[in-house]
């Protein structure tokens, strides 16, 4: 945990322990579902991709859990200083988390599609992607784990690299369709996974800066460019 | 180095407030005797018209401090203080200072409520009386502007020739504040004055703080860290007779700058 001295009263100290457990259990369920989602897309897997839809229900189960935790400590405890950024990044942290959860299980039903098709064009980028997005919510799992504000600042400017990676595959595959019309349909539901795993970027991007907030108390949230140091 | 960039170098986040200042303390130190030092070299500023808390855990000098702005630590014998305390420009611990007026100008609420045992009336015609005031009609008008002033008078109008002593614990405390009002004070001190009452009687006295900090400057000691939060405007944390931080209520409680400070208000000392 980022603040390293104990709390002088247990149950408040096993309450924020606890908490930060169940967030990296959220996180690495989430890594997990990212990872089979992108496995389901480069293997044309449709048992994974549907398993994988079916796992989102532990990770709201989670959510709700972390959320009713949260208030209790509120109620109970009324933390300040670092223990109330704490509980109040966590909670949209976790909501991050669980979004990163819906848009898995939209990846996944877009995979099911695109299995009744042809191989997509381009189709060896969209891993790429998926792993540099995967990599992003791991890494700002760390920062949050260990209250890195170096590691959630690269984090943050990660988020461009996954743009712009959106943008070529954008680009290429609007070609492929200018110049094969029947690769339409496939080609959309490939720009929706795109487009779906950018904003799996973005949300890390969020507990990123999130965590920023958590350790040093300000916000780089809404910075047009993220800075080296804070 | 000029006088003015010697002080600016001492008032650093220690001294946060920007707001014209009423008490302004500059390197206090304090024992009760002996070489133990009760206050070390404390510099700070207590701003107008502000509700400024001092909080830190028992034995850590709130109550010395505050106790020094009403001279109240003079009663104790093997005082010694050095710095100096200026209450509106004037040296407060001037030997030309008369603590009788002084203590007109800076009022006190204690942890305890302390009625005389007299009447409701009397309680508030005291200080007034003592002052000089013998108009019954101007003294009838000090007595209800004060206690509508303490949020007492629609509880007490009617019950004005009462023992004091037959008031709720929560009503006697704000008898107390209605007294130290009557006396039309400047500053108005309170250490630890809701420590003795039940929630609702101290939700009423914290109401009561936020409405006369438009007319007073208003120092509290508190133990309740909450009721820190809830009511001050300006926060001073204190630890073993120093200053440790102190600046506006809001970064204090979300985000202090001084570990010892974050380690206290979140429950990690000791």
């Amino acid at each position: 945990m980022p603040t390293a001295r104990a709390h002088t009263d247990p149950q408040y100290e096993a309450d924020l322990r606890d908490l930060h457990s169940r967030v990296l259990a959220l996180g690495g369920l989430i890594e997990r579902q990212i990872a089979n989602a992108t496995r389901a897309f480069e293997r044309r897997d449709d048992e994974l991709a549907k398993s994988t839809i079916a796992a989102d229900d532990e990770p709201d189960r989670m959510d709700e859990e972390i959320h009713d935790l949260c208030l209790r400590i509120l109620a109970l405890h009324q933390p300040t200083a670092g223990d109330l950024r704490l509980i109040t990044t966590t909670q949209r942290i976790t909501a991050d988390l669980e979004r990163i959860g819906d848009i898995v299980v939209n990846i996944c039903k877009r995979v099911l599609e695109l299995n009744r098709e042809a191989t997509v064009e381009y189709a060896i980028d969209l891993p790429r992607m998926t792993d540099i997005a995967e990599g992003m919510v791991r890494q700002s799992l760390d920062a949050y784990d260990r209250g890195d504000v170096s590691l959630a600042l690269t984090v943050c400017r990660e988020d461009d690299i996954i743009d712009k990676a959106n943008e070529q595959f954008f680009s290429n595959l609007l070609s492929s369709m200018l110049k094969n019309p029947e690769s339409i349909s496939r080609c959309l539901r490939a720009m929706f996974i795109a487009k779906s795993v950018e904003r799996i970027g973005d949300h890390a991007t969020n507990i990123a800066s999130m965590v920023v907030f958590m350790v040093t108390g300000k916000s780089i949230r809404h910075l047009d460019k993220i800075p080296k140091e804070v | 180095m000029s006088i003015s960039a010697a002080r600016a170098l001492k008032t650093d986040f220690r001294s946060a407030p920007a707001a014209e200042s009423v008490i302004a303390v500059r390197d206090l130190s304090m024992s009760y005797g002996g070489d133990a030092l009760a206050l070390r070299n404390i510099t700070l500023d207590i701003p107008r018209n502000r509700v400024t808390a001092f909080i830190g855990p028992s034995g850590c000098g709130k109550s010395t401090l505050l106790r020094c702005f009403d001279r109240l630590n003079d009663l104790i014998e093997g005082v010694r203080i050095t710095g100096n305390i200026e209450f509106d420009g004037v040296d407060l611990y001037h030997p030309s200072v008369d603590v009788t007026e002084l203590r007109k100008r800076v009022g006190m609420v204690f942890q305890r409520s302390n009625p005389f045992p007299k009447s409701v009336y009397e309680n508030i015609a005291y200080g007034p009386r003592i002052s000089g005031e013998r108009s019954r009609s101007v003294l009838d008008g000090i007595v209800e502007r004060s206690l509508r002033s303490a949020a007492l008078w629609d509880e007490v109008a009617d019950r004005l020739h009462d023992s004091a002593l037959s008031l709720s614990g929560g009503q006697q405390q704000r008898l107390c504040i209605a007294r130290a009002i009557a006396v039309e004070p400047e500053v108005i001190l309170m250490d630890e004055p809701c420590s003795a009452l039940d929630p609702i009687a101290t939700a009423r006295i914290e109401a009561l703080i936020h409405e006369l900090k438009d007319s007073y400057t208003i120092v509290i000691v508190t133990h309740n860290m909450q009721q820190a939060a809830r009511v001050s405007d300006y926060t001073a944390f204190l630890y073993l007779g120093r200053l440790i931080e102190f600046g506006p209520t809001e970064q204090i409680f979300t985000n202090p700058t001084q570990k010892e400070t974050e380690d206290y208000i979140t429950g990690r000392f000791g």
